[in-house]
């Protein structure tokens, strides 16, 4: 028998105090909001929901009061509405990046979202989403409520549009029968013809509608895309059929043109419900983010399963989050006064207070949608590639297609080569693919903030980790002092402690603890500090440049810092990090996918070794200013490998901009401002494999799905064009070749499938993600 | 002849009451969820 709570299988915090009469017993719940849930699901006569599911339910949150507010800021996401396909994003973002005092546009096609950011003194979001609708598209500022709403009606109107086609095309098929099997009366034949022609209008006025309403945007603009030849073969089938029945000659093809429409139609209807779907992965973490922010320094109290309004500190109270919406870590982390916690992560066992630290729009979680939404707007360059080619393919096909018809003189032949073209295949199925990948990353731990990494990501040959808070926890401690001088320790510790205050270095964390007084510091990256206390000039640093003020020889100890002042050697600091939990194993596994793993840090010789020694990594160096990292990256890849850098924040953006890929661990809400192409949400060097592995496979699901697009088009064509393939043969081929693709687009991106690793979590919690 | 008049008019307009139904049915709410129906054959009365 369960000891938890009955509705939401959490446990009981107060047992006997939250009850409800249910099946038949009393039973006990964890809090009032649960109690309030079961009673009022009691109440209504639903009871025999208990016995029939198969899970607990999510815990009970207070109702929310969202509120839609106004953009602040001049950024906003927007729903982009009536989109059909990559190149109307393209459009999109052409048009409203015109707009005067527009700063960036970012389009997602997966997702049909936009991310807009105007100069709010020049422009406002209400001309931008009057530019979008001036081209024939519609956005709306992004509120989940309304989305839904938008969603259910295109969805309706999708499946009005494949009903019409498909039971027209069945009708008509019925009316085209006798014509092929011959012995009919050319009145009855005349017969057939009207019946077919009354059927087949509806279907094209319908149903067709987005076909021509493509076509119209695209010929309005100049930019042939995908609709264009469909609604064409369209148009001119059913124009040549009609002209044929009301004039009682020539041959009717109603049969193929509502055939055409209908599979036409069902490759669309399958092609959106794949990308609603992969669309969904961002979507928790979305959803929240648009939720009420509360303001700073606030104190809120949390109660157990609610998620966190915002990040902050913990006051009071003992309980464990569930972070696993933002770090992909999914076992529960232990709170309590003086911790951090992440605005959006679950508090899991007892009301906690905390103090907020970043509200709203400074979350970290804000922060992580943000960069998520603007890693799909860049694409890596193969697909950036296909898109080109899939642009210029569109007038090509419909110039094939006009010369066949005037070889061949039988318009059907242009048809069948205007439909049997499927340039979507290399167009629609990559964003698919992104998208997927993206999400799938972001569950497993890792941000991707530029969707065009993934093709050197799925390259890597060599990583290059840079020590410092990277195998390390960052979190240096001091564990011996060498007094060099005649100063005493005290004295030593409190210069050093004022030199640091003003550094945002690991190295200066150790000396936080200690008073300083104020002092007017010079930062040499990579190399120390110096200052000029009581008149005389005093740096901390490395050996050598401390050794630079003072004309001694550096004593020998194996300390990493080093305090001098003009006059000679104060003291050497020996400073300790703890490696990172699991470092061990990531490095093995890493060799073991046949990377090769680079140390290069900054730190001594010693010290670099020690850990490298510690973590068996063959390859290290110690002592590296962050040029000399940068020319180290520079070398491997004049050799033709491909490095991924794995740094942990300010004194690496160079070489995390030169490496082929860069990581950085995203501690902290400090993950925006990582200039990295993948932020370790989760802090955890496992993931960088991780990403790897996805990545490979995404960009062989994308690479798999040109292939076939280019060797499909380069065999349909021709074939149409020879007259071999009829127009509802082509629909057929064509529908049947971007469901390949998409299908193919579908498959998994990982071999740990993300469940299992989300097993460690309590099942109680899980629905409430999905 | 005149049969076959009656016939296919009659199709024609069996199609037209088709498409309206489905639509009806479509406005109603009765497609917006394919899951639900599958779980609700597992409840006993109703």
């Amino acid at each position: 028998m369960t000891a938890g709570c009955f509705h939401c299988g959490l446990p009981l915090l107060e047992p006997g105090r939250h009850r409800a009469f249910l099946l038949g017993a009393e039973r006990e719940l964890c809090c009032a909001g649960c109690e309030a849930v079961a009673s009022t699901i009691a109440a209504g006569g639903f009871e025999r929901y208990y016995e029939a599911r198969t899970r607990e339910a999510p815990p009970a949150r207070p109702p929310g009061e969202s509120k839609i507010e106004e953009p602040s800021g001049g950024e906003a996401s927007l729903i982009l509405e009536r989109i059909t396909c990559s190149a109307c994003l393209w459009l999109i973002e052409q048009v409203v990046g015109r707009v005067p005092g527009v700063t960036g546009i970012h389009v997602n096609f997966a997702t049909r979202r936009a991310q807009v950011a105007w100069d709010p003194s020049r422009t406002s979001l209400a001309r931008i989403i009057a530019a979008v609708r001036a081209v024939g598209y519609d956005a709306c500022p992004y509120e989940p409520r309304r989305q839904e709403e938008r969603e259910r009606r295109e969805r309706r109107a999708e499946l009005w549009r494949l009903f019409v086609a498909a039971f027209g095309a069945m009708q008509v098929m019925m009316y085209a029968f006798p014509a092929y099997v011959g012995e009919v009366s050319p009145e009855d034949m005349q017969l057939m013809r009207w019946a077919a022609l009354l059927i087949t209008a509806p279907v094209l006025a319908f149903a067709c509608r987005p076909f021509f309403a493509g076509a119209r945007r695209e010929l309005a603009t100049l930019r042939i895309g995908l609709d264009t030849p469909i609604a064409l073969g369209l148009a001119g089938g059913f124009a040549a059929s009609a002209w044929a029945t009301l004039t009682a000659s020539g041959e009717v093809y109603f049969d193929s043109i509502s055939m055409l429409a209908f599979l036409l139609l069902a490759a669309r209807y399958a092609e959106g419900a794949l990308r609603r779907r992969a669309a969904r992965a961002l979507d928790p973490l979305l959803e929240w983010t648009s939720q009420k922010p509360v303001s700073k320094g606030q104190a809120v109290t949390v109660a157990p399963g609610e998620r966190f309004p915002a990040d902050g500190v913990v006051e009071s109270g003992r309980s464990s989050a569930d972070e696993a919406l933002l770090t992909g870590e999914s076992r529960p982390v232990a709170k309590a006064a003086g911790d951090r916690v992440v605005g959006g992560s679950v508090n899991l066992e007892q009301p906690l207070t905390m103090r907020v630290t970043h509200g709203g729009a400074d979350t970290q979680a804000a922060a992580i949608a943000r960069l998520a939404e603007r890693a799909a707007a860049s694409r890596p360059r193969l697909v950036e590639a296909a898109d080109r080619v899939a642009r210029v393919l569109t007038p090509l096909v419909i110039a094939a297609a006009g010369l066949a018809w005037l070889h061949s003189g039988n318009p059907w032949v242009a048809v069948a080569v205007l439909v049997v073209t499927c340039p979507c295949a290399l167009a629609l199925a990559s964003p698919v693919v992104l998208t997927r990948a993206a999400g799938g990353l972001l569950a497993r731990g890792a941000l991707l903030t530029r969707s065009s990494a993934l093709e050197p990501l799925a390259r890597v040959t060599d990583v290059v980790i840079d020590k410092t808070g990277t195998l390390t926890q960052g979190r240096l401690a001091l564990r011996r002092t060498h007094l060099l001088g005649e100063s005493d320790a005290q004295r030593c510790l409190a210069l050093a402690a004022s030199l640091e205050a003003s550094s945002r270095h690991p190295i200066a964390r150790a000396f936080a603890g200690i008073e300083a007084s104020p002092v007017e510091a010079r930062h040499a990256v990579g190399e120390g500090i110096e200052a000029r206390v009581d008149g005389r000039l005093v740096r901390i640093g490395s050996r050598d440049f401390c050794g630079a003020i003072v004309a001694i020889p550096p004593p020998g100890t194996n300390a990493s810092v080093f305090l001098a002042d003009d006059s000679g050697w104060l003291a050497a600091f020996e400073l300790e990090d703890e490696l990172r939990p699991h470092a061990r194993r990531a490095i093995a596994d890493m060799a073991q996918a046949g990377l090769t793993v680079h140390l290069a840090s900054g730190d001594t010789p010693d010290a670099a070794g020690a850990v490298a020694g510690r973590l068996g990594i063959g390859r290290w160096q110690g002592a590296m200013t962050p040029q000399a990292k940068h020319d180290y990256v520079a070398r491997l890849q004049a050799e033709g490998r491909v490095v991924a850098m794995i740094g942990d924040g300010v004194n690496d953006a160079p070489v995390l901009a030169r490496a082929d890929v860069s990581f950085a661990m995203g501690s902290g809400a400090d993950a925006a401002q990582l200039k990295a192409d993948v932020v370790l949400t989760g802090n955890s060097l496992d993931a960088v494999l991780r990403c790897i592995g996805v990545s490979k496979r995404a960009m062989r699901l994308v690479r798999q799905n040109l292939a076939w697009a280019l060797a499909y088009n380069a065999v349909a064509l021709p074939l149409a064009a020879a007259g071999w393939i009829g127009p509802w043969e082509a629909a057929l081929f064509m529908g049947a070749s971007s469901a390949a693709v998409l299908l193919n687009a579908s498959r998994p991106l990982s071999g740990a499938p993300p469940w299992k690793a989300s097993s460690f979590s309590s099942p109680s919690r899980s629905p409430s993600y999905s | 002849m005149e049969s076959l008049l009656l016939l296919v008019a009659l199709s024609v307009a069996l199609v037209f009451l088709i498409g309206a139904i489905f639509w009806r049915a479509l406005q109603s709410g009765q497609f917006d969820d394919l899951e639900r129906p599958a779980h609700d054959i597992l409840d006993d009365d109703d």
